[in-house]
């Protein structure tokens, strides 16, 4: 977390300027189309390790599409997106590219977290299992071990004692936070939040908001789609913001949320402040 | 509009109660003004059951005397050893064609459901065949196979190399022949039921999987197919209960069934009714039978989907022994979490009360 400071008299620049080594996460010109219509028209966004990106803009503006995209829930129409090197859902072999097969997908996506909007908890298995089933079935982790990590996971998001919950026993915020601890049992290089408190009741979004800083503070690097302001203010190292599938503004969020200099970003600011 | 509110607020504010406030804001809450109104009547119920079992006990004695029937051959035959053999194979065959057709049918669904053009296709075909011609036909065919090929042979095809050849009655007897015909048209019926399941789960249940790094094999038998059944559940045990009716028309080749064993029965001393009441009681209580692993089952995928789980018959005889002292809305069982009007009683904090977010 050292290695970029959120100062109010950085310079005005469209890239983040901090770290010398690549970035964690490496967008470049990502397109993507549905049905013709482009949602995604050439995004170029660079995330550094330990850095917390937050993605700002009206509905349709192709945020939630862009976070799909990094873990290759869509498959993108041209561009590259690299995490830790590696290229996502495809392989560079010979000068060309191949498409990566469902086992190879899996293996990344494995270290790529997602929290969802609408939770998506498995609602036939208990807190704990839903947090324990990927580590003991996917990564082959003993039961125990898997269990003993689950149980600190649990702790960490605040519901240790509501281990042998069924999802349909906890309320939306509760849902939230196990599905946070759910995507750090794989433990995960980045983490992608799509919209995480949309769904929740206004007095449970701090709950998840919680966790969300503790884990920004922790050193997470974080990809982060959603209409809080004031965790994009408080919690972000840059704030990046779309309209119509382009990148309107980016900047560390002082320069992008109180002095945006794109009219878009403005308007937009106007109505959700 | 003068007789409208039953409580209004008073020249000064306060809120006064123009009655006995039956309705009132406290109704729930204290006990001596609880609402003591006589329950409603329903006499119609009672008219009309008297006149059902009137019709049934007339239609019963009028059955009972008469005198075309044979008591006596029923009680002979209900437990008679070449019945009893037929029960027992008419519930195996019942059994072992669920359970492979079931197997058989996840992987059609799943074929039908995968993006590739070619499994996607066989799939369709073979439902299209199964479905669209009638069981009896596919049985005699199965059953009838030796006329159409002889011998089977298992070698490299346009050659003389074969490993074994074997005369085709003797690979397919009658009994496996109709096990066969059974479990291959109840697999077409089965693909469509465990597809239908397989809609009836959520898309962010396969994104939440892919997401953790689950495999899509991984996905479909941990993720969706638990989540299926409590869809497929229900309409399988209606295709359990229709296979059970469906082995009879293996007489047609001969399998020696409960409904072939007294056929022949009742070929030779000619009581064609009274062995037909004795095989249909057969069957009722076989499918009696029959839907209580499907209440267990239905139960156990239940979990996690609906916060309180039904009653077991016990818990529900139980219940009935305790029952309610006041009229008005049945009282919570304990455990239970319902929003409803009545959650001021004494029950309503059971184990689960854990709706809120700890602060």
């Amino acid at each position: 977390m050292t290695d970029f400071a959120p100062a109010e008299d950085a310079a005005a620049s469209a890239t983040p300027t901090a770290s010398a080594k690549a970035p964690l996460l490496n967008a470049r010109k990502v397109r993507k189309s549905f049905g013709g219509v482009e949602v995604l028209k050439g995004i170029s966004l660079e995330v550094a390790t330990g850095q917390v990106m937050c993605l700002l803009g009206p509905s349709g503006s192709g945020k939630s599409t862009f976070l799909r995209c990094i873990n290759h829930l869509e498959r993108i129409d041209g561009g590259r997106i690299s995490v830790d090197g590696e290229l996502i859902g495809y392989a560079a072999r010979h000068g060309r590219i191949f498409e990566m097969n469902r086992r190879e997908v899996a293996r990344q996506r494995g270290g790529i977290g997602m929290v969802f909007q609408r939770f998506n908890l498995f609602p036939h298995m208990t807190a704990l299992e839903n947090i324990t089933a990927a580590p003991i079935g996917v990564r082959g982790l003993a039961k125990p071990t898997a269990v003993a990590r689950g149980r600190e996971l649990l702790d960490r998001v605040g519901l240790a004692d509501l281990a042998g919950s069924y999802p349909a026993q906890l309320s939306g915020g509760q849902q939230q936070r196990v599905a946070i601890a759910r995507a750090l049992a794989m433990d995960p290089k980045l983490l992608l939040f799509d919209e995480p408190t949309s769904a929740l009741d206004p007095e449970l979004v701090g709950d998840v908001l919680d966790v969300m800083r503790g884990l920004a503070a922790d050193g997470m690097t974080m990809v982060v789609v959603t209409h809080e302001i004031g965790f994009a203010r408080g919690a972000a190292d840059e704030v990046v913001f779309m309209d119509a599938g382009v990148v309107m503004e980016s900047g560390p969020p002082a320069e992008v949320l109180d002095n945006p200099q794109n009219p878009r970003t403005k308007a937009f600011l106007d109505s959700v402040m | 509009m003068p007789k409208l509110p039953l409580v209004r607020p008073g020249p000064d504010g306060s809120v006064t109660h123009t009655h006995a406030s039956p309705i009132g804001v406290n109704a729930t809450r204290e006990r001596d003004d609880d609402i003591e109104a006589v329950p409603l009547r329903h006499p119609w119920r009672w008219v009309i059951a008297a006149v059902l079992l009137v019709v049934f006990v007339g239609v019963a004695v009028s059955l009972w005397q008469n005198e075309n029937v044979n008591h006596p051959t029923i009680s002979e035959f209900i437990f008679d050893r070449r019945i009893l053999d037929g029960v027992v194979l008419t519930l195996i065959l019942t059994i072992v064609s669920m359970v492979i057709s079931t197997v058989f049918a996840v992987l059609l669904a799943v074929m039908r459901l995968s993006h590739n053009p070619v499994l996607n296709s066989l799939s369709w075909l073979y439902i299209w065949a199964f479905r669209g011609t009638p069981l009896l036909i596919q049985i005699v065919f199965w059953g009838y196979l030796g006329l159409l090929y002889s011998q089977i042979t298992l070698g490299i095809p346009y050659t003389d190399f074969s490993l074994f050849s074997i005369d085709t009655n003797t690979l397919i007897p009658a009994f496996t022949a109709g096990l066969l015909a059974l479990t291959l048209n109840q697999a077409a019926y089965s693909a469509e039921i465990v597809r239908a399941g397989m809609l009836s789960v959520d898309e962010g249940q396969y994104e939440a999987a892919y997401s953790v790094g689950m495999s899509p094999t991984f996905t479909l038998f941990k993720v969706v197919l638990p989540q299926a059944m409590r869809v497929i559940i229900p309409p399988m045990g209606n295709e359990t209960i229709s296979m059970l009716k469906n082995t009879s028309l293996l007489s047609v080749i001969a399998v020696l069934e409960v409904y072939t064993v007294a056929t022949q029965i009742s070929s030779q001393n000619l009581r064609q009714v009274e062995l037909l009441v004795v095989v249909s009681c057969w069957y009722l209580f076989l499918t009696s039978v029959l839907s209580i692993p499907q209440f267990y089952l239905e139960r156990h995928y239940g979990r996690g989907n609906a916060r309180v789980l039904p009653p077991t018959p016990l818990a529900r005889i139980r219940r009935v022994l305790r029952p309610a002292s006041r009229p008005g809305p049945a009282p919570i069982a304990p455990g239970a979490k319902t929003n409803g009007p009545h959650t001021n009683g004494p029950h309503t904090n059971g184990p689960h009360t854990n709706r809120e977010d700890a602060p």
